[in-house]
């Protein structure tokens, strides 16, 4: 067994640097790194380049960095509801890429699978296309887009085990495994970090190879976005 | 005119059996909620996820389930879970049945403009540009005209655009139009006690009238 367990996140984290690209996985705030974040939220490192479809919300997820700004650059799908976002991206203080969803996803995936570009039809004839190299193959027009990977990449998941294999549970896997293997070091943290064997191979969604650190993480808030409920008649 | 739940509802009309849907944020959302008894249908939410159930009760909340509008649901007894890569590949690879979406703007070749005002707002695209680069059937949630009382559905659009001539069928609270694959919003129904000389007057893009136009029964 290779064992990559470290202590906490401070420790997860201490040596990612200024500058450095971060893969973050999580959709809105489901399925977010909240230790990874909260253990960058206190160190003096800036100029990030953050790759997450979101950029959470004001005072919750990557919105804590972007209020630190400790963010030079984010490549993300959707600013959502984020006020702190879309005010320093309309007066140009962050720089943000907004990309399609689904490039946004398999650019990460083709990134761990070691596939440098590909040709997809989303953005075609949109402000997306300028710049970008187009193909017409049987009849229909695609861009081609490159990979997109990072120096590290922080996951989020319900089970991990010591040697790093990962089970998400619910819509909260969304990115996170392809954030995962597009990483150079991938960081992951989990509700509950158990021994190998633990974990039945067959339900494994991340194999471990993908991940070089895992914690135990603490205190998760979940914070939810919409709470949207039905009542009871 | 349409109330947003009847613009939804309208809609729903045109789900047929055994589709894979994708509901988009906003008065797609609201579809699910009219789609007709007897017709199995499983709903698609592009985070990942097949089979979106009702939202929650209040001691069933999940933070670690929700829909791409970030509402908190549940699952039904097929759903199924997967990454954002996997779900992506179901809409690009053409999977997908019927996708709703909303918009700003629609022009008459079908165009559809639905995440920027440059300098103003940017929501971002998330999944609609993959959604309608992909779908082969698209139906689109609207309002017909702005608040100041400007058309939606143009020659062309002014906003940036989020797909080409990709839109099928539009259902505003004037109307429910069709769009002709050579270009202009066929008129199909009027929304109850609306003229046809009044969606006339609010489309500024081609609107091409056959016929008689019936008002939308519910």
């Amino acid at each position: 067994m290779i064992d990559k367990r470290v202590k906490n996140a401070e420790e997860a984290v201490q040596d990612i640097t200024s500058g450095s690209t971060l893969l973050m996985g999580g959709f809105g705030l489901s399925g977010i790194p909240e230790n990874c974040i909260a253990a960058l939220e206190k160190t003096d490192i800036k100029d990030l380049t953050v790759v997450s479809n979101n950029a959470g919300v004001d005072d919750f997820g990557i919105g804590l960095l972007l209020q630190k700004k400790k963010v030079k650059k984010m490549i993300s799908s959707y600013v959502g509801e984020n006020a702190e976002f879309e005010r320093q991206l309309l007066s140009g203080e962050l720089e943000v890429d907004l990309i399609p969803q689904g490039t946004l996803a398999e650019r990460v995936r083709a990134a761990g699978a070691g596939i440098p570009a590909f040709f997809t039809p989303a953005g075609v004839g949109t402000e997306v296309a300028e710049g970008k190299e187009t193909r017409e193959i049987e009849g229909k027009t695609y861009l081609l887009e490159s990979w997109l990977r990072g120096d590290f990449s922080c996951v989020k998941a319900w089970k991990g085990d010591y040697a790093g294999n990962l089970i998400f549970k619910g819509t909260a896997r969304n990115f996170n495994p392809m954030m995962a293997a597009a990483g150079k070091i991938c960081i992951a943290e989990v509700e509950e970090l158990v021994p190998v064997g633990e974990l039945d191979p067959n339900q494994i969604h991340t194999p471990g190879i993908y991940v070089q650190r895992i914690f135990q993480g603490v205190n998760y808030e979940k914070r939810i976005e919409q709470r949207t409920i039905t009542q009871t008649s | 005119m349409l109330s947003k739940n009847q613009i939804a509802q309208r809609i729903a009309k045109e789900v047929k059996n055994r589709q894979y849907i994708n509901l988009g944020i906003g008065i797609p959302t609201l579809v699910a909620n009219y789609i007709p008894e007897g017709l199995d249908v499983v709903l698609q939410s592009e985070n990942g996820l097949l089979g979106i159930g009702p939202f929650p009760t209040e001691d069933k909340v999940d933070p670690d389930l929700i829909n791409a509008g970030k509402q908190t649901i549940t699952l039904t007894r097929d759903s199924v879970l997967f990454s954002s890569a996997e779900s992506f590949a179901m809409i690009r690879g053409g999977h997908v049945d019927l996708t709703i979406l909303g918009a700003m703007e629609v022009s008459e070749n079908g165009d559809i403009a639905n995440w920027k005002i440059p300098g103003k707002m940017v929501k971002g695209m998330g999944g609609a540009m993959d959604l309608v680069a992909s779908a082969e059937n698209i139906i689109v949630a609207m309002q017909h005209c702005s608040r100041s009382g400007s058309s939606k559905l143009l020659k062309e659009c002014t906003l940036p655009i989020t797909g080409i001539s990709c839109v099928k069928k539009i259902v505003t609270d004037l109307a429910f139009l069709e769009l002709h694959p050579e270009g202009g919003f066929i008129l199909k129904e009027r929304a109850p006690g609306v003229s046809v000389e009044e969606i006339k007057s609010k489309t500024e893009g081609k609107l091409i009238i056959e016929g008689n136009i019936p008002e939308m029964e519910f």
